[in-house]
């Protein structure tokens, strides 16, 4: 079992001709997910690589292969416009992996997306696996290896980091989610939470966050209240300094508030388990999992 | 990416938000000439640099402060001479300083009442929210932690914007009379205008000022840009003054490297952001002290890891090196070919520790070990082994 995406997902890349769609539409299809589509305008009645028709709307492309997932691919100046059209299409799931996008297109998209049947995903993210089934994003797939650990995560590399520790002792993932590093995203990582602890799929799950903003916080509590499902987390920006962003747009201690430690004594409030260091993500949540059995 | 005073100043008249008259001067005769023009009033020079606080900063040559009040502009003409060229020290610079090429020279206010008024891009909202207090001219973070009831907020909707009716609930609630209603209003509406126009993640006006003739005033103001949207704002990108940044980092953006400069002795060069912290943190936990944030990306070229590796090294600080990398897109065989070249060209004079993983891993580690510029090479099985073996080299012998 699994959440978001599994064997029945069909996805659509929006961006598809592009060089980095195109290598990563490649990994992707090499990895199993079903590519039903391509949206690029202009290109519209190609075939990418001979398999997937191109569309010049999503709409289409929605019309004519039922495709329930995007891929945004689009480059930061027209990706909030790509988004939004795959909400207008009422595509279920929006993933953009894109980077570099202005946090006021974000605010409006965010704005219009409000009532809307679609849930997204990123930006800035590396997208979402359910390990043997689908693949939607830039993450390597072999690192993955399926199970029942949920992995929820504003990071990529940090992921990566963290499941291969996992794959590496022999624990398999339900879904990985990469939720992204911009401070105005789509998921949240308590709405992922919200979707594992309901996943019969999931038994436990790992949650990376970092610096800024008050997410982590807020899933802590709402575990706290409702979760009974082990969880393990490692905050990264314990040595950021305050007033710098790190990288990440969303990634900035401002006004004491979003610190590392703050986030940690909120997530130990509520019953998780704490990595000391990025090292230990994994054996952090296997001694949770030995301790319960 | 920070401005300068003046340049702030400049930005809000674009948008009709009243500030004091003046203008900004990087030569005696400029400063005089402004003063002449201000006519008989007090004029206040403030050196312009990145820094905050100039007033009770020294200059190295023993001149006290750098904001001063002058009546005639043969005074401001005085004043400015001790100011230009030489090196102001602030408690934010640290004891280098920052060189004072410019000094705005401004009619000073005669302040009746002090306001902080702030737009920002809420995350947890995702709209913009104004957050004021009649607690002007002073620390915000203080007066919100003593008296937050003090602290008035109101958020915006992002797609309708700030209504009039908005800005007149905030008039009253930060105790401005019927006869100042439209000053104020006008004041928040351009401030808003200018929020938005140019892609501000905040913009902060403390103080805004009453004066005793009753004026309402934008004296002060600080804007924060968001990085993303510099693409659409060429004009505000052109704002950028490389001299107040750190050399590294002007270096490090030029090859569109994601670096920030810190205190400690080990230098790091991860790919992606989080992991570039989690490097830094886990250092610190093994006892040592991280040099940089160094995040080459999701997919930089093999020039890029290069560049990003010659900025470790000239780095005279550096007692260690520690490269983590969890190939992804990035493959591992390209960070180890950049690294090669690097010291092929700028000697390694310190220990470095490669923890590499992911794809093409193998191929890396070949290269790494074929490689005669690689002799000394210290090899990491994992994030912990490497952090400690970069710890352990740092350390003095």
């Amino acid at each position: 079992m699994s959440v978001l995406v599994d064997k029945s997902t069909r996805l659509v890349v929006q961006g598809i001709t592009g060089s980095a769609g195109a290598f990563h539409t490649r990994q992707c299809m090499d990895y199993g997910t079903n590519v039903v589509a391509g949206v690029t305008p202009g290109k519209g009645s190609q075939m990418f690589d001979g398999k997937v028709p191109v569309f010049d709307t999503v709409w289409e492309a929605r019309q004519k292969t039922g495709c329930n997932a995007s891929m945004v691919f689009v480059p930061a100046p027209s990706a909030a416009d790509s988004i939004l059209e795959a909400v207008d299409a009422e595509v279920e799931l929006v993933v953009c992996i894109t980077e570099g996008i202005p946090v006021m297109d974000m605010m409006r998209v965010k704005a219009l997306m409000r009532g809307k049947k679609s849930r997204l995903i990123g930006p800035n993210c590396p997208g979402i696996i359910t390990p043997g089934a689908c693949k939607i994003g830039i993450m390597p797939g072999y690192i993955h290896k399926p199970g029942n650990i949920g992995v929820i995560s504003r990071s990529g590399t940090l992921t990566y980091e963290a499941v291969w520790q996992l794959t590496s002792r022999g624990y398999g993932q339900s879904t990985c989610i990469g939720i992204g590093g911009d401070p105005i995203h789509g998921l949240s990582h308590l709405d992922c939470v919200k979707l594992f602890n309901e996943d019969p799929g999931t038994d436990a799950m790992v949650l990376i966050g970092e610096i800024g903003g008050s997410a982590e916080e807020e899933a802590a509590d709402w575990i706290k209240a409702n979760c009974k499902k082990p969880v393990a987390a490692f905050i990264a920006g314990m040595t950021a300094p305050p007033g710098r962003r790190m990288g990440h747009a969303g990634a900035i201690v401002s006004g004491g508030k979003g610190t590392a430690a703050g986030k940690i004594e909120a997530l130990k409030a509520a019953g998780i388990a704490i990595a000391d260091t990025p090292a230990t993500i994994a054996d952090t949540l296997i001694a949770q999992l030995k301790a319960r059995a | 990416m920070n401005i300068h005073e003046y340049q702030a100043k400049e930005l809000l008249q674009r948008f009709d938000v009243a500030t004091t008259r003046g203008r900004v001067a990087a030569t005696l005769d400029e400063a005089e000439q402004i003063a002449h023009e201000l006519g008989d009033v007090e004029v206040v020079v403030k050196a312009q640099i990145h820094a905050g606080g100039r007033g009770k900063g020294t200059f190295k040559n023993g001149f006290q402060g750098g904001v001063h009040f002058r009546k005639t502009s043969t005074d401001v003409r005085e004043v400015v001479a001790k100011m230009l060229g030489q090196i102001l020290v602030t408690h934010q610079t640290g004891p280098a300083g920052r060189v004072v090429n410019k000094v705005l020279v401004a009619e000073s206010a005669e302040i009746a009442r002090e306001i902080y008024f702030a737009i920002l891009l809420d995350r947890t909202t995702a709209a913009p929210l104004i957050v004021a207090s009649t607690e002007g001219g002073v620390e915000i973070e203080t007066v919100a932690a003593k008296s937050p009831e003090k602290i008035i907020h109101q958020a915006v909707d992002p797609l309708a914007g700030l209504q009039p009716f908005q800005t007149r609930k905030l008039a009253k609630q930060l105790g401005f009379e019927s006869s100042q209603l439209e000053s104020a209003l006008k004041l928040f509406e351009g401030l808003y205008r200018t929020f938005l126009a140019f892609d501000c993640s905040m913009v902060e006006v403390n103080p805004l000022v009453v004066t005793t003739s009753g004026d309402v005033l934008a004296l002060d103001a600080k804007f924060n840009f968001d990085d993303n949207a510099l693409y659409r704002h060429p004009e505000i990108a052109a704002l950028r003054d490389v001299a107040e940044e750190d050399p590294r980092e002007v270096e490090a953006s030029k090859h569109g490297l994601s670096y920030i400069g810190l205190d400690g002795n080990i230098a790091c060069l991860v790919n992606g952001a989080g992991l570039a912290m989690a490097t830094m943190d886990i250092i610190k936990f093994y006892g040592g002290d991280p040099a940089n944030f160094l995040d080459v990306g999701g997919g930089a070229t093999e020039e890029q890891v290069t560049e990003a590796f010659k900025i470790l090294i000239v780095d005279k600080k550096v007692k260690a090196i520690l490269v983590n990398i969890f190939g992804g897109i990035m493959k591992c065989d390209v960070i180890a070919q950049g690294i090669i070249n690097a010291a092929k060209t700028v000697k390694l004079s310190v220990p470095l520790v490669v923890r590499l993983e992911g794809t093409n891993v193998e191929r890396g580690k070949q290269l790494l070990k074929e490689s005669p510029d690689m002799s000394g090479l210290i090899a990491a099985d994992d994030l912990a082994d490497a952090a400690q073996k970069a710890v352990t080299a740092a350390k003095p012998k």
